[in-house]
């Protein structure tokens, strides 16, 4: 069974899927929108896939920062699959390419949904990390409301005691969902704030303890050094943990957020990627090229500043929702 | 690493074409592929590129090659000057109104860093031009955002206004004015929330504050790291609010910041400042001629391929290359080099010029403080001639006399004969890399000066 039939399956079989498709198609109704009625206008342009052909979709794909060199290669395998099947009809094309994409996004593994992974009925640890502005703390907000609402008893700590009003911001969260906030004053150690974080949890007998950490630039060598020892006390107190080491990108980043994925990758061995503010109409194409390459997967989703703005994420949803117009052309 | 600067990138094609005497066609189609892939990784937009490549092969074509420049260092010249065009000029200057308070509006998508900016500009305001800014907290939405920015007027001692989190940003807008014109206060930045331009609500929100207030200036606050929808962005509220200015910030990180680009491209608004770190004096006037090196990632190639050519005589740089070649590099030579590539600027900016210098471990470590030259010098001209010539005679003696004679420490002068080796060898490997044995990657090494 081609991929293409196993995807269309997938999201018409069951109920439960489509639910969450539908959900997908909603928050990316943009991304959908403006990536696949390109490939759309694309492929009503172009009777023959040819040059031209390509020239366009490289573009396309480089307008939502999937990057240069990931471009690239996916455009010389479509040409070589192309030339192989002897493809003349650019819709047969639309096919192969979004097969591609996720192939290019999961490579030789297990393609299901890379959930959070926590320890069931022990202190799970989550660590969050990404540059100045991404939406740490507001992710942290949104996923404590959800793990709340699934029955879990979450502590945050407020690690972020360099930014102005970051503590603050925190403890606005923890009011709105109802979860306890360890914080010290600003200015203190974070490493101590998260040490506290840990105890806290613990004596509480908490499912999860969230921590946010202030944004930090990758280059900043110190900063990161700084963040290595945070991680090194959590480990410390707790075998096992942190559970997860999430970084935030921002959907908006160009190609730095390669960079920023490496780097914080080696001090902190990121696990998941959070991929925020797709409610924009930035693609975070990146994210293929970072999966490829790093092999982290995106964990969620966010939408927007709400505390239900957080989604998993499913690359084939994902996909869908760029793709969702076309496969849904060739349903018969 | 996926971030290779044009002048690395251009190397190969340079070395084909080079020693024709006029650029072909076929040359700026070769080195024109190179640009637009270096500016797509450097995050310029895609239009913004193939506008930018036609300018350039237009104008490359058939150009006369100039005496010291290979063909490919001149469709690099035409590049960078074209770049710089479309970066215009440095344009740092703020608004003054007529009858204070001057007003500015910090406007921008989330976490783009409005509110730090506005704390910058606040203390640029008073500490260069002696003014007395009121800030005022316009973001009722994100959690926290008053205090963030009672905190920095804490920390600066400066009046922030607010309303709290219940008033209407408008209203805030118009109040903070009348404050401002009661207290005597020059300046009103106004901190207004991160919003999506796409957020109709919010935008109508913010054309609401301009037509209250009408600002002196509406500053656009874009994070440098942006990839292709900066265009989209900037377009969108430019198009809405009609923007004064942007301000570009996180650019103390590695990105390559061809956002700059695609702003500047799409709004032909000046970037005015930039914004180089976490504290509130980390914030500078925008210099479009390095933001243009920096996309490129080329160091400086092209400035210094222009002081090359006003100082280096071409003969003793070829002595010079062959020397570099054979390694029988001295420290005669050195000194010599040294004192011509002084005439050029800070060594270390002319280090960071070298395509590829970044990448060499051996070049880090080599210490190139200004201060130090001087140093050096007087150690080498403390030597004798044998001891410039072959440094291999070098022991604990003759080490000692040195020192003495130059006033410097003898582990001074152990560390000079060290990193002189070290020099030495890099030297030879990088002749080598430019003379075809290609390093891994098959990337080749050259001093654009030769
Ligand atoms: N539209 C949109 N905005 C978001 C999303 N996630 C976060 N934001 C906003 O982005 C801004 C920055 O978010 P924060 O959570 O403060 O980011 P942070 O990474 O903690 O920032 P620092 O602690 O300053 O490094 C805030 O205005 C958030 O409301 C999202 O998914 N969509
Ligand atoms: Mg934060």
């Amino acid at each position: 069974m081609s991929f293409f039939k196993k995807l269309k399956e997938k999201f018409t079989g069951n109920t439960e899927t489509e639910e969450v498709s539908d959900k997908y198609k909603e928050g990316l109704s943009k991304t959908r929108g403006s990536f696949s009625s390109k490939i759309n206008d694309l492929v009503a342009k172009y009777r023959k896939v040819d040059e031209d052909f390509f020239e366009d979709l490289e573009e396309i794909l480089i307008s939502a920062d999937v990057g240069v060199s990931t471009v690239m290669d996916l455009i010389d395998e479509l040409k070589m699959e192309v030339k192989r099947q002897n493809i003349k009809d650019s819709a047969k094309v639309k096919e192969v390419i979004s097969e591609k994409l996720v192939d290019i996004y999961y490579g030789d593994e297990d393609s299901s949904v890379e959930e959070l992974q926590l320890n069931d009925g022990e202190l799970s640890i989550v660590l969050f990390v990404g540059v100045n502005g991404v939406g740490k703390t507001t992710t942290i907000g949104k996923l404590a409301h959800k793990l709340k609402s699934e029955g879990k008893n979450v502590v945050l700590a407020a690690g972020d005691t360099f930014r102005a009003g970051a503590i603050e911001q925190l403890e606005v969260w923890g009011e709105r969902v109802g979860v306890e906030v360890v914080k010290h004053s600003a200015g203190s150690d974070p490493a101590a704030v998260i040490y506290d974080g840990v105890q806290a949890a613990k004596s509480r007998n908490a499912d999860v303890l969230l921590c946010d950490t202030a944004g930090r630039l990758q280059n900043k060598v110190n900063l990161m050094n700084e963040l290595s020892k945070v991680k090194r006390v959590i480990e410390r107190e707790v075998p096992g943990a942190p559970h997860e080491v999430l970084l935030v990108l921002d959907a908006t980043t160009g190609q730095n957020a390669m960079s920023q994925a490496k780097t914080f990758s080696e001090s902190t061995d990121v696990s998941g990627i959070v991929l925020t503010k797709l409610d924009g109409t930035a693609k975070g194409g990146i994210v293929l090229a970072i999966r490829n390459e790093l092999q982290i997967p995106v964990k969620f989703v966010g939408l927007g500043e709400k505390v239900t703005d957080l989604q998993a994420f499913d690359a084939s949803a994902f996909v869908y929702g760029l793709f969702a117009d076309l496969i849904e052309e060739n349903k018969e | 690493m996926a971030f290779e600067g044009l002048a690395d990138r251009l190397q190969n094609t340079i070395q084909k074409i080079k020693g024709k005497g006029k650029v072909t066609e076929q040359d700026v189609k070769e080195m024109t592929r190179e640009v637009r892939l270096a500016l797509l990784e450097a995050d310029v937009n895609f239009k913004v590129v193939k506008d930018f490549i036609k300018k350039v092969k237009e104008r490359a074509v058939g150009q006369e090659v100039m005496e010291s420049l290979t063909p490919g260092q001149q469709v690099i010249k035409v590049v960078k000057e074209e770049l710089t065009a479309l970066m215009g000029g440095e344009q740092s200057k703020i608004a003054v109104a007529d009858r204070p308070p001057t007003v500015i509006m910090m406007v921008g998508l989330q976490g783009a860093g409005k509110t730090t900016t506005t704390g910058k500009l606040a203390n640029l305001l008073r500490k260069k031009y002696n003014r007395k800014p009121l800030l005022v907290a316009a973001d009722v939405y994100r959690p926290a955002a008053i205090n963030q920015l009672q905190t920095l007027g804490k920390q600066l001692d400066m009046p922030v206004f607010s309303l709290g989190t219940e008033a209407n940003p408008v209203d805030i807008a118009n109040q903070a004015i009348e404050k401002a014109k009661e207290e005597h206060l020059d300046y009103v930045i106004i901190d207004t929330a991160g919003r999506l331009h796409v957020d109709t609500d919010l935008m109508d929100e913010l054309k609401q504050i301009r037509s209250d207030v009408n600002p002196n200036e509406i500053f656009l606050v874009v994070d440098a790291m942006t990839g292709q929808d900066a265009v989209n962005v900037a377009e969108s509220f430019n198009e809405q609010l009609d923007i004064s200015g942007v301000v570009l910030t996180k650019l103390d990180g590695d990105t390559r910041g061809g956002a700059a680009l695609s702003i500047k491209a799409v709004t032909q608004k000046p970037i005015k400042f930039a914004g180089m770190g976490e504290k509130l004096d980390e914030i500078e006037a925008f210099h479009p001629e390095r933001m243009a090196s920096r996309i490129l990632g080329m160091g400086d190639v092209l400035s210094l391929i222009e002081k090359a050519q006003e100082n280096v005589d071409e003969k003793k740089a070829k002595e010079l290359e062959e020397k570099m070649r054979s390694a029988s590099f001295t420290f005669d030579d050195f000194l010599e080099q040294m004192s011509q590539v002084r005439n050029m600027g800070p060594l270390e900016d002319l280090i960071g010029m070298l395509p590829g210098a970044n990448k060499m471990k051996g070049l880090k470590n080599v210490q190139f403080d200004e201060k130090q030259i001087s140093h050096v010098e007087a150690i080498i001209q403390s030597m004798t001639k044998h001891e410039r010539q072959d440094p291999s005679v070098m022991n604990a003696g003759r080490k000692k006399r040195i020192a003495k004679g130059s006033g410097r420490t003898v582990s001074e002068v152990n560390r000079l004969l060290k990193q002189f080796e070290e020099m030495k060898k890099m030297m030879k490997q990088m002749t080598n890399m430019q003379k075809g044995k290609k390093g891994k990657k098959g990337k080749g090494f050259n001093f654009p000066f030769m």
